[in-house]
């Protein structure tokens, strides 16, 4: 069953308002500047916690204590004070503006070409408005409707009260508190994010949105997803949003897990577009990810895709552990930097069980100052016979003082596994711009004809109405890198 | 007054003088044929009238129905009606013909002041243009010109030309790499559009692409420039005598 185009419109209209604030009744209480056990503690206390969960982010806080900052990665930045961070507020009011004229041009020109209505417009760029939700019933019908089918989805703070077990069971199964230094963190004082469940059989009739999460706070800078689909199910997930959005929280460190048992799928997409800071890079987002999911069972499968624009700087790698025999794990990316943005992305497949198979499209596109790294990592451990990986990895250049980079890492202990590696790194031609010019495209047009072509197989794997709007979000981010 | 006009262009590539002093009037309704041996300056005269970056004028002038085009950039040119069929159509991999079509229409009515075509008007209108090129709808499905054979190339320049409904058109060696039933669909194809407010020109090496596109007046290009002009009878002198017999007559 798929939604009518209407209901999601206005599914949208109604949850995504909601989404970006101005609920009423919110606790103006803020944890002091900094981290400490104390603060971990108030997180906890704040959100009415168990004290399992108490324990689990105490122990990931001295982990992470213990811990030190990745430096492989090929960005670079100024060191983050951890100390100058709060870890813990109520969800913030934006600076409230008093009309969409004291909104940044510039800012205001990329809605413009988003398409984004002006009541949107208002919300997005944090202009006081006083909207009245008349109705969020259209979005909880939505949520029976899922209930119906014993799917569960709700905000991650709610399935602590609510499904304990569960969360238990697999919060941080995929991900160890130990895992990596943002993890451990995340860990430690995440705030907010998704849970999903998907019972025995189920396929979930719609693709879930964090438009739909509705009762929900902004879940802040560390956001924490979980998702678990046992046998024979499947879901698909969307995740983020194509309009820029400002956040006054430069660090951004979330965790995605995601659990698929025997013959399930998760398809998990990203469109990414947090603010990238001035064109010296100057106020950006760092975007630190980790995102894994685990291929349980037999023949489950995992697929990753993302449209990664926006940010400073990410560091970025969704990743597959196949554990279960003849699983299926895929990775297909579009990572887009203009100006003095930094992108480190890639994936890591982990072969384990026999006859795994992995894909990996991997598109980055570097314009102005931009230096674009796709790190990958196939592993093929030593039971996993006859597994396979193909990895595709092209990369764009728009200009001549950007840089793209393909560090590949492959480890194979089974002669029986294949794995393929292509690697091009191509320019826009003059030739296919002037064709394009020849029949009346702007240079700018053009250029995002060229570039969403070069994305297409990874823009196919979006979902319809993502794919539309993620194509339209790489034209508007290279604007201006040519000519 | 002339649709196209060229007075005296003057042209360098690498400090090498290509175009030397070309002039040509071509008006409404009628179609000129440029003819000239291989390295005459054919190619570089359409990419100088095209306004491809590089073939910037030296000298000389270039109106297109009164209008200057030296200071227009090649886009800006093409949404004012100047269409180049091109000799080695271009790959755009992963885009879309019927994409690619579409924002080409649609800048050119943007600029027209004309309405956007909507999806469905726009589909309707390219599969009709589309079967008179036999140009079959998973043609245009496919990216553009890649993998297309020589033939298919030059029929999808030709439904682009359908489609934009250009003023001017200048047709660099559309003949070159057809077989015979492929020279008559894309022959058919711009013989349809010719009509009392366009104009046509066909650039090719041969005489045989004339049989099927007849010109009202032909041109001899040589070094550079039009050493000799005259009517269709002037293509089947060079069919007979080859292009020294009129080189080294000029
Ligand atoms: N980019 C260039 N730089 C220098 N010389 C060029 C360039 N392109 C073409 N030429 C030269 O200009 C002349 C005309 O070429 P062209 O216009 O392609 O001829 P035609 O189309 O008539 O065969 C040739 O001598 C060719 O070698
Ligand atoms: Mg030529």
């Amino acid at each position: 069953m798929v939604a009518t185009q209407e209901t999601i419109d206005k599914v949208k209209e109604v949850a995504s308002s909601y989404k970006y604030g101005f609920v009423t009744e919110l606790e103006a209480e803020k944890a002091p500047l900094g981290l400490s056990e104390d603060i971990v503690k108030f997180i906890s206390k704040k959100k009415k916690e168990p004290q399992w969960l108490l324990d689990w982010r105490l122990k990931a806080y001295k982990k992470w204590l213990a811990m030190d900052e990745p430096n492989w990665a090929m960005v670079n930045f100024p060191k983050i004070d951890f100390q100058d961070i709060y870890y813990y507020s109520a969800p913030k009011a934006k600076p409230k503006l008093n009309s969409l004229d004291e909104v940044d041009p510039e800012l205001l020109k990329t809605y413009e070409k988003l398409g984004i209505p002006i009541k949107e417009q208002e919300v997005l760029a944090g202009v006081a408005v006083d909207y009245v939700f008349d109705s969020v019933s259209v979005a909880t019908t939505f949520r029976e409707k899922l209930a119906d089918k014993g799917i569960i989805f709700c905000p991650i703070s709610e399935a602590v009260q609510n499904h304990p077990d569960l969360v238990k069971k697999y919060i941080g199964s995929v991900i160890p508190i130990s895992d990596n230094y943002y993890a451990a963190l995340n860990s430690a004082v995440f705030t907010d994010g998704s849970f999903v469940y998907v019972p025995k059989g189920v396929k979930c009739p719609m693709e879930l949105s964090t438009y739909f999460r509705i009762n929900e706070q902004n879940s802040g800078q560390f956001e924490r997803t979980l998702i678990i689909v046992e046998d024979n199910a499947y879901v698909s997930y969307l995740e983020g949003c194509t309009a820029p959005q400002r956040d006054e929280n430069q660090l951004h460190a979330a965790v995605v897990e995601l659990v698929a048992m025997d013959d399930s799928e998760i398809k998990y997409s990203t469109v990414q577009n947090w603010y990238p800071g001035d064109k010296d890079g100057k106020g950006g987002i760092y975007n630190f990810v980790t995102k894994r999911g685990n291929c349980l069972g037999k023949r489950s499968k995992v697929s990753w895709t993302q449209v990664e624009t926006g940010s400073a700087i990410t560091w970025k790698y969704p990743s597959c552990v196949l554990r279960g025999d003849e699983s299926v794990g895929e990775f297909y990316s579009v990572a887009v930097a203009n100006n003095a943005q930094q992108a480190d992305t890639g994936t890591k497949m982990i072969h384990i069980g026999k006859n795994t198979k992995s894909t990996i499209i991997s598109k980055g596109i570097s314009a102005g100052k931009a230096q674009n790294t796709y790190r990958g990592q196939v592993q093929i451990q030593k039971n996993a016979k006859g597994s396979r990986n193909f990895t595709q990895c092209d990369s764009l250049l728009i200009g001549d003082q950007c840089g793209a980079h393909t560090v590949p890492y492959i480890n194979q202990h089974t002669p029986s596994a294949r794995v393929e590696h292509e690697a091009t790194t191509s320019k826009i031609s003059e030739d296919q711009l002037f064709y394009c010019l020849q029949r009346g495209l702007n240079t700018e047009q053009a250029t995002s004809l060229i570039v969403n072509g070069f994305c297409k197989e990874v823009m196919k794997e979006l979902p319809m109405e993502f794919a539309v709007e993620a194509q339209k979000l790489i034209g508007i981010s290279l604007e201006g890198s040519v000519g | 007054m002339s649709l196209l006009e060229i007075k005296n262009a003057h042209l360098k590539l690498d400090d090498k003088n290509i175009l030397n002093g070309v002039s040509l009037s071509v008006n409404k309704g009628e179609v000129h044929a440029i003819m000239g041996p291989n390295g005459s300056g054919k190619s570089t005269l359409s990419y100088m009238l095209a306004g491809r970056d590089g073939y910037e004028l030296e000298e000389g002038e270039i109106l297109l129905d009164g209008i200057s085009l030296s200071e227009m950039e090649a886009d800006e040119r093409a949404r004012s009606g100047l269409f180049l069929a091109f000799q080695y159509p271009v790959e755009l991999p992963g885009v879309g013909g019927m994409s690619f079509l579409r924002e080409a229409v649609n800048s050119r009515r943007k600029f027209l002041g004309e309405e956007e075509l909507d999806h469905l008007a726009f589909v309707k209108e390219a599969r009709k243009e589309a079967s008179k090129m036999y140009v079959k709808d998973e043609m245009l499905k496919r990216a553009v010109n890649v993998g297309f054979s020589g033939g298919e190339k030059k029929r999808f320049e030709i439904l682009q030309m359908a489609m934009l409904k250009p003023k001017v058109s200048i047709l660099d060696e559309t003949d070159s790499g057809l077989d015979v039933d492929a020279l008559k669909i894309v022959s058919d194809g711009v013989n349809a559009q010719r009509n009392n407010d366009n104009a046509i020109v066909v650039i090719t090496h041969y005489q045989r692409l004339l049989d099927h596109i007849v010109p009202d007046f032909v041109h001899i290009l040589s070094d550079g420039v039009i050493i000799k002009s005259g009517g269709p009878e002037l293509a089947l002198e060079v069919e007979k005598n080859g292009y020294s017999g009129l080189i080294n007559a000029a």
